[in-house]
């Protein structure tokens, strides 16, 4: 009987309820497309600011006191050198997968054929690394550098020519001071041992690094003796803007009461990450490039925050939408709920009756919106960040959780009106 | 003891008596009209007497038990138990067929029974027209499945208001004939009616006017056949 009613009310009054699913499903797709996108908002984000390039640099202890002293750079002028071997352990932090990005740098004074010295550094241009986790991640120059312009041949493809090839890049000004071009070959002497390295393309950085050479960091090392030696790390992190507790930590861990130092450390603060870096990287003091690690904390914070906001609008708007559709049906069916009442249906059994309606009707749009909303998802995904968005499954159940809520607190006002209904009101006047 | 019995019953709007101070009795297997102009008061008594309202003063005593002090989920469940409704407009669930509409009032009292339902629409003589949703049946139509939807749960009382009054003479006849055999089988009626020749055909009419009882009067030729003048 219960089934045969909720049958009857869906067919009879099918384009009430029409509109009903059409609002939640409004809602819901609004609600999937931009749960969607938030949860893959960091990647995304997080590629665009790759661009901004690297908000943390690493660089020995020592080398870190002389910068401050003197203002110089390298672990030559230190004698001071990060280990190669612990470069995989960043991504064991507790916030390794804040960590989006890094490389290694080794600076090495060569000398040319014609005498003179020029700075040539060892890097990574895009890495292969298999990670413990499972994760695997393409890490170097090839993305933290990503604002070079490629004038001549192409980005060093590492994972081809391997990490000690006899390959390299040079800056448009040295190669304009050298005539050289691309798929030409330079010779450097380091002060253990000499390379031929063919060119394999010019880079415009816009500084100084277009008068320096970039080649593989294991063909670097070779040239001084460095084998296994870096003079710093740069990393690209995702991090949450600074506030009073990152900037006391920054200043002085250990001024923290315990609670305050697991807040501090457990969210991605650039501070804190930092501190996890030094606590992997044996004699290292990592800091972050303040500027970059703000804005790019700033800009997600900010994305998502923008995202929750349409969210929560659109599901009161959807609320507000399902509020008057519910109420004008109970209104247009009161002489029938007040029948009901009059041959003996308590208010348990009529509300149980207009919220199983509404239910079906709120599933059926609830699961056209979640299909449109991850169109909407592609739409939005493809105009502004010119990608896919992936559909996380968490996504479902937020969807449908929200969906019931805001379809309850919509009904809420009918029901109200449902419960104080008096047979005697509707069937034929209170006189 | 009376199957029902008002004491000194009021129902006050404002500075309005819409009962006042009303007193009457109803035997089990009794069949009482009680008749007025519009605003006598008859529909307050009838939301009274059906467990839909509640008195201002005054005790309403259904089966020994006062109504005037149950909650309004116990008199709901009075109503479920004890009353069979007619109403003037039939008000028939509109997307449900004639047996679906008798079966509502099952369900809301204990289990659908499509097979008794079906023996409620054949005493009422709409056997045939079980399927058929109200939109496809005339007003008699509709009003004797009001009639077979009232008398599915066996009530102590049929309460009905107006019954014929959006009927023709011919549905009319068939719906107090309905009734006469009814009160045969020794249900107890109290029919709301304004139309004289109806409330003449029941064994007691009660006429209200202002709130008040003004005329009780026993019909002596009591045959429960309509007469039409």
């Amino acid at each position: 009987m219960f089934l045969r009613m909720i049958r009857g009310t869906l067919l009879r009054q099918w384009k009430k309820m029409l509109m009903i699913a059409f609002t939640i499903a409004l809602g819901a797709s609004l609600a999937s497309a931009m749960l969607s996108v938030m949860l893959d908002v960091e990647d995304k984000v997080n590629q665009e600011l790759k661009t901004y390039g690297a908000n943390i640099t690493v660089v020995p202890k020592a080398a870190s006191v002389l910068n401050e002293l003197y203002e110089v750079e390298g672990g030559e002028a230190s004698g001071a050198y990060l280990a190669e071997g612990e470069l995989g352990k960043i991504k064991t932090i507790f916030w390794a997968f804040n960590i989006v990005d890094y490389a290694p740098f080794v600076n090495v004074n060569a000398a040319l054929d014609d005498g003179s010295t020029v700075k040539t550094v060892g890097s990574w241009f895009n890495h292969h690394m298999e990670l413990p986790t499972g994760e695997q991640l393409d890490a170097g120059i090839t993305s933290l550098r990503s604002w070079w312009e490629i004038v001549q041949g192409a980005w060093l493809d590492e994972q081809k020519e391997g990490d000690d090839a006899d390959v390299c890049m040079i800056g448009t000004a040295l190669a304009k001071k050298l005539g050289k071009s691309a798929g030409d070959t330079l010779h450097l002497t380091g002060s253990e041992s000499d390379r031929s390295l063919r060119i394999v393309g010019i880079y415009d950085a816009g500084g100084d690094e277009d008068d320096q050479i970039y080649a593989p960091l294991n063909t670097v090392q070779a040239l001084d003796g460095l084998d296994g030696k870096i003079d710093s790390i740069e990393v690209s992190a995702l991090t949450t803007p600074d506030n009073e507790l990152a900037e006391k930590a920054a200043k002085d861990p250990g001024s923290l009461t315990v609670s305050q130092y697991e807040t501090w450390y457990c969210t991605a603060y650039a501070s804190a990450i930092c501190w996890q870096i030094q606590e992997v990287i044996t004699d290292s003091v990592a800091s972050p490039v303040r500027q970059v690690a703000d804005s790019e904390g700033a800009i997600l914070e900010k994305t998502k925050l923008l995202m929750i906001l349409i969210t929560i609008l659109s599901l009161i708007g959807a609320a507000l939408g399902i509020c008057n559709l519910v109420t004008a049906s109970v209104m247009e069916r009161s002489s029938e709920i007040g029948l009901m009442k009059a041959i003996g249906a308590q208010n348990g059994a009529v509300s149980g009756l207009v919220l199983t309606e509404i239910c079906m009707t709120a599933v059926i749009g609830g699961v056209v919106g979640f299909f449109a909303g991850f169109g909407f998802a592609q739409i939005i995904g493809h105009t502004v960040f010119g990608s896919s968005i992936t559909m996380r499954p968490v996504v479902i159940p937020i969807v449908a959780i929200l969906v019931i809520l805001v379809t309850l607190a919509g009904s809420i006002p009918a029901i109200r009106m449902l419960l104080r209904l008096r047979p005697a009101e509707v069937l034929h006047g209170g006189r | 003891m009376s199957l029902l019995e008002l004491k000194n019953v009021y129902k006050i709007y404002g500075e309005l008596h819409a009962l006042d101070n009303v007193n009457f009795t109803v035997e089990k297997g009794e069949w009482v009209s009680i008749m007025g102009p519009s605003g006598s008061g008859k529909s307050t008594m009838m939301n009274i007497i059906g467990c839909m309202d509640k008195p201002s003063k005054g005790e309403v005593l259904l089966d020994g038990v006062d109504i005037a002090k149950e909650s309004a989920k116990n008199l709901t469940a009075i109503r479920r138990d004890k009353i069979g409704l007619i109403f003037q407009q039939f008000h028939l669930v509109n997307y449900l067929t004639a047996v679906e509409n008798v079966m509502l009032a099952q369900y809301y009292h204990s289990m659908p029974d499509e097979k008794e339902a079906l023996e409620a629409l054949e005493r009422v003589g709409l056997a045939g027209r079980a399927k058929h949703l109200p939109s496809q049946l005339s007003g008699g139509e509709q009003q004797r499945v009001c009639v077979a939807r009232a008398l599915i749960n066996t009530p102590e009382i049929i309460l009905a208001d107006e019954p014929t009054g959006n009927l023709d003479e011919k549905n009319e006849e068939i719906v107090v004939d309905l009734f006469h055999k009814l009160h045969d089988e020794g249900t107890t009626l109290i029919v709301v009616t304004h139309d004289p020749e109806v409330a003449e055909v029941a064994q007691r009419r009660i006429v209200l006017r202002d709130g008040k009882i003004t005329k009780s009067v026993v019909n002596e030729n009591f045959t429960g056949k309509i007469r039409f003048s």
